[in-house]
């Protein structure tokens, strides 16, 4: 690529403003009234630039919100009676019966998942950091950037071919003799192991990567053993980051929908499904608001996530920068 | 010296350990992959790659795959076209807005596809409702065109709002767009010329993995567009999973092979952005 002798557009605009960038910056600070004068001519209409995409929220976004809370405390229109009187109806309607099964049963999949994928995943991250082949780390993080992608249709259907009713490996180890079954609680657990132990590597290399040498070289002077040295030094240090990463799995599990819905059908029950169901009016006619409710109590679910995920982030950052 | 002796057996040690964790998860993530593939293949008279030739052939395949395609393009266009003026004003003239489009760009995050979903059909519902005779009507027929469904470009920019925002920022923070400009603008040149020979060039890297990121989660997606009834390609592998079962898993096959296509050529393009700006 550097003996090109066409020099591309960029090459030169990229190298030549790279040194005006430093130049401009110690100009700044004994001169710094000519810097001034041009950015504040453009300030005025700027925000305008902004205006389309703060447009497409409102509206994109936005809309669909207040549907979701309206709709989930009035009455269905496709219902009998005609909609929109105020009601509590929906709301209790999806914290009881099977909808409440549901939802526990979401919980404790995402739950699971997440906390098998941390525990995994860091292993598996330490290997690759500490490891001293430099193309073993690229291809290991590639793989976890493509496989933590490979969620959805792609893997239900790889694993429906590999340990599905007539899957290959269960041909091979006769599994279906020894009770297992894909379309169970375990076998969903164990797909959704694969797109979520590739997503905890990424997220947890960097914090890794950020643990100084020096202090382990400082532990290890202290004549403490590797143990110790992970137990009082290295975990303290990473838990925030632990922490944020099986926030970030919960989530992830918990809003997928494509995996379960192509793989186990009715067997167990998932709280996206039920949405999805309610909504296609497969259960009962008539009952669209209340798959509103189940999406509002889904975003509560995911707003505290977040609450607990946001801050965690934070903390990571202040000591592995 | 006493202290060298114990640190050499301590490295051959993490070394094994290292060796049966990295074996360990080769296996559990090859596995599948590899069964995948013989699975796909695999047929009562031996081998057979009717799998892969029939697909040209399927009923819908060339549909579902331009449908996908097309929507894949037109949401990647608008996220760009909305996030990256947005982004560059907020850094040279309006900062006070910065945490605002922040906090509006993760949003997205907390609301799960399938409620997303559930709302935009909510929205959609309360069209023929109110308003019946109003302009607003053909724009809700227009948003649901099924030859090209506008809703799902929506709800796409908006799961792929997060990412884009995420790497374009990533992208913003590594360059003085600032000083760019400044000095564009000083040396003579036009606004639109700053922007698009100056502070774009510079931004290819960030442009690219935004893009890619949005393409690979429209070529998946499979919720929104199955619940709202249309159907692109993953719906296509769903329907097609339940009479072939061959067939949708060598689609599945070849969907991994071209999300690792795509990242490997981001990965390829941004060293080679890297490679140019430091030599």
């Amino acid at each position: 690529m550097t003996t090109a002798p066409t020099p591309v557009p960029t090459s030169p605009a990229a190298t030549d403003l790279g040194g005006g960038a430093g130049a401009s910056r110690t100009a700044t600070t004994t001169t710094p009234t000519p810097r001034r004068r041009p950015l504040a001519r453009l300030g005025g209409a700027s925000w305008l630039a902004t205006v389309p995409l703060l447009l497409f929220f409102l509206i994109g976004f936005g809309l669909p919100a207040v549907a979701i809370v309206i709709g989930a405390f009035t009455t269905s229109t496709d219902a009998e009676g005609g909609g929109g009187q105020f009601t509590f109806d929906n709301v209790t309607a999806s914290v009881q019966g099977a909808y409440w099964t549901a939802m526990l049963s979401s919980l404790k999949l995402s739950a699971l998942t997440a906390l098998l994928a941390t525990l995994i995943g860091l292993p598996i991250a330490q290997a690759v950091v500490t490891s001293r082949h430099t193309w073993l780390r690229q291809a290991v993080l590639t793989a976890s950037g493509v496989l933590a992608n490979f969620g959805g249709l792609p893997l239900a259907f790889a694993f429906v071919a590999t340990l599905g009713n007539a899957g290959e490996v269960t041909k091979l180890l006769n599994l279906t003799d020894h009770g297992w079954s894909l379309y169970s609680f375990t076998g969903l657990t164990i797909v959704y192991l694969y797109f979520l132990i590739p997503l905890m590597v990424l997220t947890i290399t960097p914090a890794l990567d950020g643990l100084r040498v020096q202090w382990r070289e400082a532990a290890q002077n202290n004549r403490a053993t590797t143990a110790q040295y992970w137990r009082h030094v290295a975990l303290p240090i990473l838990l925030p980051s632990l922490l944020g990463g099986f926030v970030l799995l919960f989530g992830s599990a918990f809003a997928a929908y494509a995996t379960a819905a192509a793989m186990v059908g009715a067997t167990v029950p998932l709280v996206s499904r039920s949405i999805a169901d309610a909504l296609s009016g497969n259960v009962l006619v008539g009952q669209g608001n209340l798959a509103l409710a189940l999406s509002l109590n889904m975003i509560v679910v995911a707003v505290l996530v977040m609450a607990v995920y946001l801050p965690l982030q934070r903390r990571s950052a202040r000591w592995l920068s | 010296m006493a202290q060298l002796t114990p640190a050499r057996t301590d490295r051959t040690k993490v070394r094994w350990w290292r060796g049966a964790v990295l074996g360990i998860a080769a296996v559990y993530f090859v596995v599948p992959l590899a069964a995948a593939g013989y699975f796909s293949i695999d047929d009562p008279q031996g081998y057979s790659l009717e799998a892969y030739t029939g697909l040209l052939s399927a009923p819908g395949f060339l549909d579902s795959l331009w449908l996908t395609l097309g929507l894949a393009v037109v949401t990647v266009l608008v996220l760009l076209l909305l996030l990256v003026p947005a982004l560059i004003a907020v850094r040279l003239g309006a900062p006070k807005l910065r945490p605002v489009i922040d906090v509006l760009c993760t949003l997205p995050l907390v609301v799960p596809p399938v409620a997303l979903t559930a709302g935009l059909i909510g929205v959609l519902r309360w069209g023929p409702d109110y308003l019946m005779d109003t302009p607003f009507f053909q724009t809700f027929v227009f948003v649901q065109d099924p030859d090209f469904p506008v809703v799902l470009v929506i709800a796409y920019v908006l799961m792929g709002l997060p990412l884009a925002y995420r790497a374009l920022d990533a992208g913003l923070r590594a360059v003085d767009v600032r000083t760019l400009v400044e000095a564009a603008r000083n040396c003579g040149a036009s606004w639109p010329r700053a922007v698009f020979t100056v502070v774009l060039p510079n931004l290819r890297g960030a442009l690219l993995n935004a893009s890619f990121l949005t393409l690979a989660l429209v070529l998946g997606e499979f919720t929104a567009a199955s619940i709202l009834g249309y159907q692109p390609f993953p719906v296509w592998i769903y329907t097609v999973g339940n009479s072939q079962a061959h067939m949708s898993v060598a689609v599945s096959i070849l969907s991994l092979l071209i999300t690792w296509l795509l990242l490997l050529l981001l990965a390829t393009l941004g060293r080679e952005r890297h490679a140019k700006t430091t030599s």
